[in-house]
């Protein structure tokens, strides 16, 4: 008998569903014709990822005087981007193999769809770094293979090289892991399905027959994926850092970068995990899998992550007063007081003083809330990388290069694409996938099952009880 | 491997019952072929006297060959192959080279595990398995005996356990 963790702990799974309930649910609008809704949504999509495509183009035809890039602001809405969608892509990961090392059960309702997305946002990340070559064609130079040049390698010492073997190491790896739990659930959608379909999904079920011994060998596959994939989620975006930490740029020459980059990542992927569970859930129906304690949870999370980013805004502040360092003072002087102090004021604003709203249990509760405070994140964490790359370099050690840049609509062209690009992938993945992880959900339904546990339960015991004693 | 087999299975409606049927069976000496079920179910592993899956081991081999491919191919290439100054360091400057180890150390293990679990499973793409009932990845829970060839009594005393140990459904299938 799989006890309760707490009698009294809130259901996860609400609805009084049986096994067959959730099967139901979950796959259900994978084989049901899209609604409106999707079609329209869909369609916006795909405008934006024609937009990208218009964009990217644009840049390799005209080249990459098309963006408003300089001799001093050298990296502007390009690896801000970059930078943002690699941050997004962290919580995906670190629900899915963090939380089953902590083993943490309300992340079955969430980490499929959160995995999902952290596939998608990588994707859109990796897109910047080999647009902002400018020679997009020759973008496997950076790959170290035996060349006609020597063979001349790449520099292994340097952190941009780190970064390709990060991002490329981390979106494989997520990728595996999320396929191998998808496997059993194309199994379950394979054996509801007819003709066609049955044939599509049983090639995508890679032969699963739910045997007792590859249940063995799938857990224990998932939880040592999840050991290896903690500590890789926590390398990437320190790694991401390095490329600012390890330059002797004054404002990005700090030891903070790293842990201060981590909580940041993590900070703006729940904020975007928020954003498309409050949707996915309405649109799906799939208010008894992911409940109010999930977005509850997620937002404690939202909460102390961005706590944290606040700390290392504020301690960075004050090392660089007490460092007494003219440069570090002048370039923290310039973030608040120079010429992009609005975005500053957008940082501290949406990253800091905004999520402490969620100290109230209400608001952590409320769906409408939730949602508004999920995009003042993403736009907060968007200026923050904004803050750091472009103010930084705006006010240089040489006055006479000081400088002001403005994007041009190509570069906003290429970001709005790859919003884009990231919803159309979404949106097909929410069309031919199970977004909930069934399995999973089926094997915590009698420990977190709100017919099992939770405190009406709990509250209904203590009265058959006590009407038994009497 | 392509041999046919006669199969009778049962299918159960919950974990539990499942879990008690296998206790029996265990104790009961009778030869359980497989058990399917649509979650994996705490517990079973142990009932059907299951050995430790040591997948685990492969990934700390892959992982070490991962670790020794990154850190030795860097240093030959910049002691050997093309040695570099790079501001001032050492041509062996160990320390630059623990990032790129550890991601292709987390790579290695992690497509070694994953390629070693699909190989050992006798799964992949396109491949096809023959299962014995469709709403095992749904709500049942099945226990599978391996009748081939087996007398008509002993097929019947089998039966005849399923049903006692509170299988829904007890049928013959040919896979």
């Amino acid at each position: 008998m799989s006890a309760p963790v707490s009698a009294i702990r809130e259901p996860l799974i609400t609805g009084g569903k049986t096994y067959h309930n959730i099967t139901e649910d979950i796959c259900g609008p994978t084989e049901r014709t899209p609604t409106t809704a999707w079609v329209i949504a869909f369609i916006v999509a795909v405008a934006g990822l024609a937009t990208y495509v218009f964009c990217v183009g644009w840049t390799i035809w005209v080249g990459i005087g098309s963006w408003n890039l300089n001799r001093t602001i050298n990296w502007g809405w390009d690896i801000t981007n970059f930078v943002w969608w690699v941050g997004i892509g962290h919580a995906g990961t670190l629900i899915s193999a963090i939380l089953l090392l902590f083993r943490q059960k309300w992340r079955t309702g969430v980490n499929r769809a959160a995995e999902a997305m952290t596939i998608f946002a990588v994707i859109c990340a990796g897109q910047f770094p080999l647009i902002h070559m400018g020679r997009l064609w020759l973008g496997f130079f950076i790959f170290p293979y035996p060349n006609t040049r020597g063979p001349l390698w790449v520099n292994f010492n340097s952190p941009l090289l780190w970064d390709v073997f990060a991002i490329s190491t981390y979106f494989t790896v997520s990728l595996l892991f999320w396929y191998t739990g998808l496997v059993p659930d194309f199994a379950t959608v394979r054996d509801r399905a007819k003709g066609l379909r049955r044939k599509i999904y049983n090639s995508l079920s890679f032969g699963w027959t739910g045997s007792a011994k590859h249940w063995q060998r799938w857990e224990s596959l998932s939880l040592v994926l999840a050991g290896l994939a903690t500590p890789l989620v926590l390398s990437v975006h320190t790694i991401v850092s390095f490329d600012f930490a390890t330059s002797v740029i004054p404002g990005w020459h700090t030891t903070i970068f790293p842990p201060y980059f981590v909580a940041g990542a993590i900070f703006s992927g729940f904020a975007m995990v928020q954003t498309l569970m409050v949707i996915t859930r309405k649109v799906l129906h799939l208010e008894d899998y992911i409940t109010v304690e999930h977005i509850d949870s997620m937002n404690k999370v939202i909460l102390a992550t961005g706590s944290i980013v606040g700390v290392a805004y504020l301690t960075e502040l004050f090392i660089a007063w007490y460092s007494g360092y003219i440069y570090e003072q002048f370039a923290f002087y310039n973030r608040v007081m120079g010429p992009y102090f609005w975005s500053y004021i957008g940082m501290m604003s949406c990253n800091v003083i905004s999520p402490q709203i969620f100290w109230s249990k209400k608001m952590r509760q409320s769906i409408f809330v939730t949602f508004v405070m999920s995009i003042f994140v993403n736009i907060g964490m968007w200026f923050e990388r904004f803050v750091i790359i472009a103010s930084t370099l705006a006010r240089d050690y040489l006055p006479s290069s000081w400088s002001y840049y403005t994007p041009t609509w190509v570069e906003i062209g290429l970001f709005v694409g790859t919003l884009g690009l990231f919803s159309t992938l979404y949106l097909i993945f929410t069309r031919v996938a199970p977004v909930v992880a069934v399995a999973e959900v089926k094997s915590i339904l009698k420990s977190a099952g709100d017919q099992y546990v939770g405190p009406e339960v709990a509250r209904k015991h203590a009265e058959e009880a006590h009407h038994e004693a009497h | 491997m392509n041999q046919h087999k006669e199969v009778l299975y049962g299918l159960y409606d919950d974990e539990e019952v499942l879990l008690k049927a296998v206790r029996k069976a265990k104790s009961d000496h009778l030869d359980i072929m497989d058990v399917f079920s649509p979650f994996p179910v705490h517990g079973l592993d142990d009932a059907l006297e299951l050995t430790e899956s040591r997948l685990h081991i492969t990934g700390f081999i892959f992982g070490a060959i991962g670790t020794l491919t990154a850190f030795l191919f860097m240093t030959w290439v910049f002691t050997r192959d093309w040695p570099i100054i790079f501001g001032g360091k050492p041509y062996f400057s160990a320390p630059a080279f623990i990032p790129i180890t550890f991601e292709l150390t987390v790579l290695f293990a992690s497509i070694g595990m994953v390629v070693t679990f699909y190989t050992i499973c006798g799964m992949g793409p396109g491949v096809t398995n023959p299962t014995l009932d469709d709403r095992i990845t749904d709500d049942k829970f099945c226990i599978a005996f391996d009748v081939t060839g087996a007398e008509a009594k002993q097929v019947d005393k089998l039966r005849a356990f399923l049903s006692s140990t509170g299988a829904g459904e007890v049928n013959a299938k040919e896979i």
